[in-house]
């Protein structure tokens, strides 16, 4: 899977929870729960959604790798590699 | 029309669920109505069979009015009183598509800003989505969020007209509770992992065991003791404002069973789907402004309770301990309390159980 198709990919899932956000305008090294206002409710169902779909589990202790939009397309492209 | 929060002066029907000659038992849902503050589900609290559904959808009624004539069972139908009838008042209706509908308090759509191209102008789940996805004018709010914000500020502004509000804080390690909770997440599966916020919610339950004048309200000039502890949890909404349902007998959930609480409420909160019953039921209010990074929450209490539980962001500090320094996850817990109802006192006493509490999280 290309980064491409993983950020794709992870906009679908993101546009479920923040619907009102532009994501186009958000930058790699962002803070996604600061950029697209994520409480930590939204930011699990994200996760959830992510193994549901991607069928990546992302461990708590992962999840400072996976904060930034960046962060979390390199991690999971390492992962289904 | 049910009354779901002292402020509420009228309520509009969404749709009824059920039809004449249908069975119902307490605690099923009939319909849906809409108040300021968001869509609530009817509950029935009587087993019986609906006789009459004498609102219909679109109807704003004053709280009192009646909307439905449930039979009890094997009991004949009876004749509505003239004057009754005449309470209902009419509404311009929105001919709409149930799907439509639901689309539409998903996305957070107010349908009464939608144009409908279906058969008789009807709103379709077409239109929904385009009216979603429309850029909304900057100048302009939605409806339902205008009213929801005059709710919360008559609520608020009688509470700090009437409520002599005194405020303590402390702050706790957070060190115990967090590495429980990393060890019990480490072991699930992702879709049943905890959130910190389950384990405030069992602490300060448990915590109000100790200190049950915290768990009342203040009505009539008495304190009315509450026995069940319902925890009023604070939800934002995405598109502004938000709601405070209940969490029923907290103290007797175990962890698991709060945290399917929790998404459950917030799910239907925000789906527009909670329960009369939870909105009117808190007896003691949790609001956790930590997602925003907030450190210290100083709320208003919401009557007739007499105390708000505010948490913030749990952060890295430096903690001295046994003539030893060094960095723990430190969250400050703030108690808003009703000076009518207790005293410094009490509330102390009240945010020590709950810091003990948080120091021996296995046992919650």
């Amino acid at each position: 899977m290309t980064d491409a198709a993983i950020k794709e990919a992870l906009f679908k899932l993101l546009r479920r929870i923040a619907p009102e956000a532009d994501l186009d305008e958000l930058a790699p090294n962002a803070n996604l729960r600061e950029a697209l206002d994520i409480d930590s409710f939204d930011f699990l169902n994200f996760l959830i959604a992510i193994h549901e779909n991607l069928k990546i589990e992302i461990p708590e202790s992962d999840y400072d790798q996976v904060a930034t939009l960046g962060g979390i397309i390199r991690y999971l492209a390492q992962r289904l590699s | 029309m049910p009354s779901l929060g002292a402020d509420m002066q009228e309520g509009t029907l969404i749709e009824w669920s059920v039809k004449c000659g249908d069975p119902v038992k307490r605690g099923d849902i009939i319909g849906v109505i809409r108040t300021e503050k968001a869509d609530i589900e009817v509950e029935v609290w009587e087993d019986g069979v609906i006789d009459q559904l004498l609102a219909k959808p679109g109807d704003t009624l004053p709280v009192g009015a009646l909307l439905a004539v449930i039979r009890g069972a094997g009991k004949p139908a009876e004749k509505l009183p003239i004057s009754e009838e005449k309470t209902l008042a009419k509404a311009e209706r929105i001919k709409v598509s149930p799907l439509a509908r639901r689309t539409a308090q998903e996305l957070g759509v107010d349908l009464a800003q939608v144009h409908g191209t279906g058969p008789q102008g009807a709103i379709t789940q077409d239109d929904v989505e385009k009216a979603a996805h429309a850029p909304a004018p900057a100048a302009v709010k939605p409806a339902a969020f205008e009213g929801m914000r005059h709710a919360i500020a008559a609520a608020m502004a009688r509470s700090n007209r009437e409520i002599p509000h005194y405020y303590l804080e402390t702050r706790i390690d957070m060190d115990r509770a967090l590495k429980f909770l990393a060890s019990q997440n480490e072991k699930r599966p992702v879709q049943e992992r905890l959130l910190n916020v389950v384990v405030l919610i069992k602490a300060v339950a448990m915590a109000l065991r100790e200190i049950p004048e915290l768990n009342a309200y203040w009505l009539e000039d008495r304190l009315e003791a509450k026995e069940s502890i319902h925890i009023g949890f604070a939800i934002s909404l995405r598109q502004g404002g938000l709601v405070v349902p209940a969490i029923h007998d907290a103290d007797k959930k175990n962890l698991n069973e709060l945290m399917e609480a929790v998404r459950d409420l917030i799910t239907r909160a925000r789906a527009g789907r909670l329960r009369g019953s939870e909105i009117t039921d808190g007896t003691v209010t949790i609001t956790n402004l930590g997602d925003l990074g907030v450190e210290t929450v100083h709320g208003v209490i919401y009557p007739p309770q007499v105390a708000l539980i505010g948490f913030g962001r749990i952060v890295e500090s430096p903690w001295a301990e046994n003539g030893m320094l060094g960095i723990r996850p430190v969250l400050t817990a703030t108690l808003a309390g009703d000076h009518r109802a207790t005293d410094g006192h009490r509330g102390a006493q009240f945010l020590t159980a709950l810091n003990r509490l948080l120091q021996e999280p296995a046992k919650l």
